[in-house]
């Protein structure tokens, strides 16, 4: 009965990552072909053995190689990179004082704070992705209201700038920054603080050698939690970053509809999940150390 | 302390205290946790604090490290004034009740917090860590962290690394709370003797009475924030100046009446032409209200009516056998149960009593205190 339970993950992880994976590994080392699928060759059992050896040595990697040889692609992997590290970055520097008010809170207010983290949530992503293009836009609510307020008497160009990205992202994320360092700040016992400034601490020292380390593991956690899926992210910069922002997701999305060119498509998708592997297997070590501890 | 019987600064009125607490106040809202209290703590002191749950104990600690203001009244620690003193900037360190170890540092390290904030030299901090680690017998344990040793353990780390600044004052809520019985007796000796060695004064906050009895050189008791009496543990014992005092501390009878004739001993009028005789303790007026406490250990038991000055006649209700001790719950025909503890000096089936004897109670005419009602 037990081996039915741990099997169900595994069968999980076979049907819904390997066997796809699988699928767009084999598309990456196939050929681009103006058919239905748009790549060659196919799989045709009819053919015997012969049709398998066929198929296999029609496989190459000349996509990969393709890659290297256009600068598009290892620069939008960088910029993908760089965007989710600034953005990561920024979302700490937002997220953390929320996150600290949070566990500072009293009882009373706490539920309702943590509500408000997570409200955004109950909309689509879409759709609060497209109302921030109402509020950066030229005529936003944001320039009218400056101009309004007379910060400012010519509207800024924020959509459509990598400004306009790095916000959507850090909007976006937030609440996965936010959850994981309030719950390490939660498990903090308050006591700890004045143990320190007790042993000589000043408020800010105190910080420092307490808080901050105690938090870490969330900060950790949460920067993951960022960083990953910012990596990859096509909504955001294709809606708020315009043609100015070279983001990889949005070169996936260029090759598989606009180009229609699936094998390459494919490609770019493996080389993306090669990269986003480094920090997905930290991130999974981190998370069973603190396990552990 | 009963090796420090000359110890007594304050009966002393050239000795300096470290602590003085000057009508302190400290009020959340408008109910005052401190209500005017005032007291002396001498150097080298070990100074109990007692008292009921919620009487304002822990609070009057948290002013002393400088987490509270006082609302009202003025605090001196070592001759300077604590007013606007952060808790960083006093000679004082405290043993949380719940420890509050770091969790990410190892025992070595939190018992180095301290020193490492006053930029003490690393050797120094090596060589007091190493010292502090010894004094509490942990040498083994440095690189464990809190979660990876023994709740006793974590207590002993507790004071070590309140102990390794060296403070003027060591405060200590109630330190032992989460030990066993048999480790915290060991834990009280060893408190007293590193009090001893290091000659800190320490102030400990304890609900057991027990624990003030044996630790302090004076036990202040409390109630609902303000002190009731200030003593060494024999005459908070002998001497309480209350009621209330008598009955919070130990086992006690308390037999109510009016004051009769007064005289070296005073005439305590209880029931139907019956009265008892015990030392006035503090002023009483003939006729008024009073109150004989006669502690258990003091009253003798017999089946033959003895000649002391106070005996009752009643009937067995109870027998509580504790090993050392029985007591013996004696119903007197007037309604109060007068307890009397015996040592058992023979075995339990050779016991002289058993429930419902006709026996007399007695005890001698110092044995009990007429307090004022
Ligand atoms: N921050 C606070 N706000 C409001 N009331 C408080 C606060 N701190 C303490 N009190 C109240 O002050 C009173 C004294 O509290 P304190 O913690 O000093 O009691 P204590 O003698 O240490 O009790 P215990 O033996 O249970 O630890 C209690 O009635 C408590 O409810
Ligand atoms: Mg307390």
């Amino acid at each position: 009965m037990l081996r039915v339970f741990t099997a169900i993950p595994y069968a999980w992880l076979f049907v819904l990552f390997l066997v796809p994976f699988g699928i767009v590994l084999k598309i990456s080392v196939s050929d681009y072909a103006v058919s239905i699928p748009p790549y060659t060759p196919t799989f045709d059992l009819a053919a015997g053995w012969d049709g398998v050896v066929a198929f296999v040595a029609a496989l190459d990697f000349e996509n990969f190689v393709f890659l290297t040889e256009d600068d598009l692609y290892w620069k939008a992997y960088l910029s993908s990179v760089q965007i989710a590290a600034v953005s990561t970055g920024l979302a700490l520097v937002a997220g953390f004082p929320i996150a600290y008010a949070m566990s500072r809170a009293s009882d009373v207010w706490r539920p309702a704070l943590m509500m408000l983290v997570i409200l955004p949530f109950w909309t689509s992503f879409l759709i609060r992705v497209y109302a921030w293009i109402g509020i950066l836009a030229n005529e936003g609510f944001l320039n009218q209201f400056l101009i309004w307020s007379g910060v400012i008497s010519e509207p800024l160009q924020l959509l459509n700038t990598p400004v306009a990205v790095y916000i959507g992202i850090v909007y976006t994320y937030l609440p996965f920054m936010i959850l994981p360092v309030y719950a390490s700040l939660d498990r903090m016992d308050p006591a700890l603080l004045e143990a320190a400034e007790d042993l000589g601490c000043s408020r800010l020292s105190a910080f420092w050698h307490v808080t901050w380390p105690l938090a870490r593991p969330g900060v950790v956690a949460g920067s993951f939690l960022v960083f990953i899926p910012a990596v990859g992210e096509f909504v955001i910069p294709s809606l708020l970053g315009g043609s100015g922002t070279l983001m990889i997701g949005k070169v996936l999305w260029e090759e598989f509809f606009s180009n229609r060119d699936w094998p390459v498509a494919s490609a770019v998708a493996i080389i993306l999940l090669l990269i986003l592997i480094v920090p997905i297997v930290l991130f999974q070590r981190h998370q069973a150390r603190e396990r552990a501890a | 302390m009963v090796n420090e019987l000359g110890f007594a600064p304050w009966d002393d009125p050239g000795a300096a205290p470290l602590i003085r607490i000057e009508r302190v106040s400290k009020r959340f809202g408008d109910f005052a946790a401190i209500d005017d209290l005032t007291l002396d703590i001498y150097p080298r002191e070990f100074f109990a604090l007692l008292g009921p749950s919620g009487c304002g104990k822990t609070t009057l600690m948290r002013m002393l490290a400088g987490f509270e203001a006082p609302s009202a009244g003025g605090l001196v620690i070592d001759g300077q004034d604590m007013a606007g003193v952060a808790p960083n900037k006093r000679a004082v360190n405290m043993m949380f009740q719940s420890y509050a170890l770091f969790p990410h540092l190892s025992v070595w390290d939190n018992i180095a917090f301290g020193l490492k904030r006053d930029r003490m030299a690393k050797p120094a901090i090596a060589d007091r860590v190493d010292e502090m680690l010894k004094l509490v017998q942990l040498d083994g344990f440095a690189r464990r962290k809190p979660h990876q040793i023994s709740g006793g353990q974590r207590q002993r780390v507790a004071l070590a690394r309140s102990l390794a600044k060296a403070p003027k004052l060591l405060l200590l809520d109630e330190p032992l709370g989460a030990l066993d019985k048999k480790l915290r007796e060991e834990t009280q000796f060893e408190l007293m003797e590193i009090q001893e060695q290091t000659g800190t004064t320490f102030v400990i906050v304890t609900h057991d009475q027990e624990e003030a009895m044996t630790v302090a050189s004076r036990v202040a008791v409390m109630e609902a924030g303000r002190l009731v009496q200030v003593d060494t543990p024999d005459r908070i014992y002998e001497q309480p100046n209350s009621v209330y005092v008598a009955d919070f501390i130990g086992d006690v009878n308390l037999i109510e009446g009016r004051v009769g004739a007064l005289g070296d001993t005073v005439r305590l009028d209880w029931a139907e032409g019956r009265s008892l005789t015990g030392q006035a303790g503090g002023a009483l007026t003939p006729g008024a209200a009073a109150t004989l406490v006669i502690r258990p250990e003091k009253i003798a038991i017999a089946r033959d009516e003895p000649t002391e000055a106070n005996r009752v006649r009643g009937k067995i209700l109870d027998i509580g056998y504790l090993g050392n001790l029985s007591t013996y719950h004696v119903a007197l025909p007037e309604g109060p149960v007068v307890k009397c503890s015996v040592t058992n000096r023979s075995r339990l089936s050779r016991r002289d009593f058993t429930w419902d004897d006709e026996v007399w109670v007695s005890w001698s005419d110092t044995a009990g205190l007429v307090l004022g009602a």
